[in-house]
């Protein structure tokens, strides 16, 4: 049989392989198959969701009509935005401090600054939640004061990702740029201005978007830190989950997952861009 | 013109425990075209990055057009620098990298366009102001760092290894532009390389530096016919270093006892004590070479410098060729021949028996 004889292939061209093709084909297929089921049954005209029983869009309507999802959502968005400008601002300077002065324990700043991002979310959940709780931080606040401790706990585990993104694209950064601004008249704030901030332009937008992301799905730790009139739109969805899975939450689902992949889609479009115009001779 | 426009006062710099810069004092006059010249680590781009501002003295102090520049900071020095990255910012046009100085200075718009264009005709890029700088060939893009330094009308350019990142070619056009540039702006530049070539090509005087002190300061010519001591003999161009006393010691003449090659004979006096360990430093094209036998020119009365040996090595250069010749007692020697005709009918050879001579005023002896 034909097929079974071996063609020669060029070095490391192991996708030419059929084994190499199916183990693609089915790693493929485990990631996204449940997101695509989700996805189709966010059509379905059925109010039990597990068989098909036609095409319809008026899930899609009853989303934007559900009010107290639409207010988590604008909730969601609020915390999103107001949690990555700081994030931003703080993730920013940390990266400039860290790669441009040497101080004692800077390892130790280094290292503390990113445990945030290695802790696992449930501790980081729990406690914020206790130390919320015992400084007393008011809970009968106006919005949008009510989101101040989400905010606030968001705020603490998106900046050390701005700030590694930041630092990966200050380390291309030639120095004598800056000397040179500061050569032709300019002060540390206008060679900061006029040099550093836009050779870290990618790298803020990318760091920008993924603390968007980041903030707008997380679930665990906004679940410990919410009370019981500031709802996320992850904690919504959670909660009707729980009564039952119905094509509304798959419409919802879909339009985060949409959502999350134009955002993270630009943030990798910033870094290739800014992979690219990193060093110059 | 002799005012110095810019006055080192007994600088030393220290980075820990190194000594970078050690004690050196140096005047700079206006109008020059300065090189300090001298192998890596010598402390040069330490010395003109404490002229710019980017590293401050340790000890002493350095003075721009009389000014003490102590706790000045490079932003309000008289003085621009061209980097040796060029440090052109990425992110914008040529036009607005030259202009940028004037726009910090707050210069009103319709001069900056007026002095921008001049500066780039002058380093001959005007038409190219609207690229960027990802745009240009990496001599455009010296020129962009060229004309955003001399369109701030500085006292003095400081131009750190200018052309060491530009390819053989282009490296003697620019070395030749710059300094007819130099001529025409009439500004004093202070350059920094680590390339003899081009320091002799293109100072009016030069400054060799070593461990962080001035080895010598002279005219290219002088620094090249008249070494100072062993290490700028060495490090201008090849040279031969014969080691040895100085047995005769006369106004018209002086004789060198070396066990390397014998007597050198010197067709004048030498200021060196009686029976002093001194060196005796010949150039390699100064040397002739010929067959043991052939006649010479016997025309030297102190005595006639002629040392035996063979050939043991040979680089075609091309417009001369270096043969490697070993002395009886093992010494070598490098003796350099001009090309002359392109049919040499008695070029020499690996193993040949030769002989070597040289002028009785060929010989700079060196006493350190």
């Amino acid at each position: 049989m034909s097929w079974l004889t071996r063609k020669p292939i060029a070095p490391l061209e192991y996708n030419k392989r059929l084994w190499m093709r199916s183990w693609m084909g089915a790693v493929t297929f485990f990631l996204y198959a449940p997101l695509l089921v989700l996805f189709v049954f966010s059509f379905n005209d059925s109010k039990a969701n597990v068989v098909w029983r036609g095409f319809t869009f008026k899930y899609y309507g009853k989303v934007f009509s559900n009010d107290s999802l639409m207010s988590a959502l604008g909730n969601s968005l609020t915390i999103a935005f107001l949690a990555t400008l700081a994030s931003l601002v703080l993730g920013a300077l940390a990266a400039v401090m860290l790669w441009r002065f040497r101080f004692p324990f800077k390892a130790g700043v280094e290292g503390a600054m990113s445990l945030p991002i290695v802790v696992p979310e449930i501790c980081m959940g729990v406690a914020m939640l206790m130390f919320f709780a015992a400084i007393g931080w008011p809970t009968d606040l106006p919005w949008p004061l009510s989101l101040s401790a989400i905010t606030i706990a968001h705020i603490s585990f998106c900046f050390p990702f701005v700030t590694m993104v930041v630092r990966a694209r200050l380390s291309s950064f030639n120095r004598e740029e800056e000397e040179a601004a500061k050569d032709l008249g300019a002060t540390e704030w206008q060679a900061f201005r006029d040099v550093l901030i836009p050779h870290m332009k990618p790298g803020l937008i990318a760091g920008a978007l993924l603390a968007f992301t980041l903030s707008l799905d997380d679930f665990v730790i906004t679940f410990f830190t919410s009370g019981p009139n500031t709802t996320t739109f992850p904690v919504k969805v959670y909660s009707m989950v729980r009564f039952s899975v119905t094509p509304e939450v798959n419409a919802v689902s879909s339009l985060l997952i949409l959502l999350t992949i134009i955002l993270t889609a630009i943030a990798l479009k910033m870094q290739d861009i800014s992979g690219e115009t990193g060093t110059h001779p | 013109m002799t005012e110095p426009i810019i006055q080192i006062r007994n600088v030393t710099k220290r980075f820990g425990n190194m000594v970078a810069v050690d004690n050196i004092s140096l005047d700079i006059v206006a109008g020059e075209f300065f090189v300090m010249l001298g192998p890596s680590g010598c402390g040069k781009t330490t010395l003109l990055r404490m002229i710019a501002g980017f590293e401050l003295p340790t000890e002493g102090h350095i003075l721009i057009d009389g000014q003490d520049m102590a706790g000045v900071p490079p932003n309000k020095r008289p003085v621009n620098m061209v980097f040796q990255s060029y440090a052109v910012f990425p992110h914008m046009s040529v036009l607005d990298n030259v202009g940028y100085g004037l726009k910090i200075a707050g210069t009103a718009k319709s001069e900056i366009a007026g002095r921008v264009a001049e500066a780039l005709e002058l380093v001959k890029l005007d038409g190219l102001g609207g690229r960027m700088p990802d745009q240009l060939s990496g001599g455009q893009r010296q020129r962009v760092a060229l004309a955003r330094s001399l369109v701030m009308r500085p006292k003095v350019l400081l131009l750190d290894e200018p052309l060491s990142a530009l390819d053989a070619k282009l490296r003697a056009q620019m070395q030749f532009e710059l300094a007819e540039l130099q001529d025409k702006v009439g500004i004093t530049f202070v350059t920094v390389t680590h390339d003899q070539d081009e320091a002799l090509s293109m100072a009016t005087r030069i400054g060799v530096i070593n461990k962080g002190h001035v080895a010598q300061l002279a005219k290219p010519a002088d620094l090249y016919e008249y070494p100072a001591n062993r290490f700028v003999a060495d490090f201008i161009g090849s040279v031969n270093i014969f080691e040895g006393k100085l047995t005769v010691d006369e106004p018209e003449r002086a004789v060198v006892d070396s066990a390397e090659v014998g007597k050198i004979y010197i067709n004048h006096g030498v200021t060196g004590p009686h029976e002093a360990d001194v060196w005796a430093a010949i150039r390699p094209e100064k040397m002739i070479l010929f067959r043991p036998g052939a006649e010479v020119v016997q025309d030297a009365p102190e005595g006639h410098n002629l040392a035996h040996g063979t050939i043991k090595g040979m680089s075609y250069l091309g417009d001369c060729t270096h043969y490697e010749v070993e002395l009886d007692n093992g010494r070598m020697v490098r003796v350099s021949r001009s090309n002359l005709s392109r049919f040499d009918q008695d070029a020499f050879t690996w193993d040949e028996k030769v002989s070597i001579s040289w002028h009785a005023s060929s010989a700079v002896i060196l006493l350190a």
